[in-house]
């Protein structure tokens, strides 16, 4: 077994700091594309906006499994935020983890909500 | 070792608990400080009004009947509740959102960039990030509350 302590100890053996890292960038950059052709259809569909045109952008086969990404991209860049705020400011163990709970049922219920939402539509 | 373990050292000063009305508020924060950590208060908000934003979601998208009921809470109001408070909730959130997507955006960028990771461009695109979303806000915001 190879030494892992002392001067040769690996700090960063989970490599958890990259993963966050990266997701949290991967999934913001998604949300930023989503958010800029929402944005387009919006702005380039002609006449006042009312309930076909809106419900219109959403229907579209491509347009769902988007916003089904994006559904998936806000539940883990969510966690991930979140957990970096309840980690740097709430150090009593207990109360930290019923806030990562409470999270991770409040991000899922909310998403388990969007998705049915949309594939009703 | 002995002396060192026998000779008693003076007790240190222990600095726990800030207090977030006379610690917090002495704090001199420059710009990249305020988006930073209007990046977490932006984000946090967003979090917390989930549900708000998935029902908006719903009752816009859902049907002819639902998206009449959708307007009516923010022309109206619902309840007690009148309509231009469900506008001022809406309108954080465009902020929240605007300065989490500008923010976030920067941090792409000096992801990106060697030469973006500076003082100079800090402070810069921090001031940038702050007037871009404070300015968009103001006019969705008069937007949303019917001045032109």
């Amino acid at each position: 077994m190879s030494v892992n302590y002392g001067s040769k100890r690996i700090v960063v053996g989970a490599h958890y700091g990259l993963r966050d890292w990266l997701s949290q960038r991967v999934t913001g950059g998604l949300m930023a594309l989503f958010t800029i052709i929402l944005l387009a259809q919006v702005l380039f569909s002609r006449g006042p906006i009312g309930y076909d045109t809106w419900a219109g952008i959403f229907s579209a086969q491509w347009m769902k499994v988007l916003t089904f990404v994006v559904i998936a991209s806000i539940l883990y860049h969510v966690w991930v935020g979140m957990r970096d705020i309840w980690m740097d400011y709430v150090q009593p163990v207990a109360i930290r983890l019923a806030l990562q709970i409470f999270t991770i049922v409040w991000l899922v219920g909310c998403a388990g909500w969007a998705i049915q939402v949309l594939w009703r539509l | 070792m002995t002396e060192l373990a026998n000779s008693p050292r003076p007790p240190r000063r222990q600095f726990r608990n800030i207090n977030a009305f006379t610690d917090l508020t002495t704090y001199r924060l420059p710009p990249a400080g305020i988006v930073s950590i209007l990046h977490r208060v932006s984000g946090a908000l967003m979090f917390l009004l989930l549900p708000f934003i998935i029902w908006m979601f719903d009752t816009s998208v859902s049907s002819e009947i639902s998206f009449a009921r959708f307007k009516a809470v923010f022309n109206v109001g619902v309840g007690f509740a009148p309509g231009w408070f469900f506008k001022l909730v809406a309108l954080a959130l465009i902020w929240a959102y605007l300065h989490h997507f500008i923010a976030g955006l920067r941090h792409l960028w000096m992801d990106v960039s060697h030469a973006a990771v500076t003082k100079e461009f800090g402070k810069s695109s921090a001031i940038g990030t702050l007037v871009i979303s404070i300015a968009l806000t103001l006019v969705l915001g008069a937007k949303l509350f019917g001045l032109y």
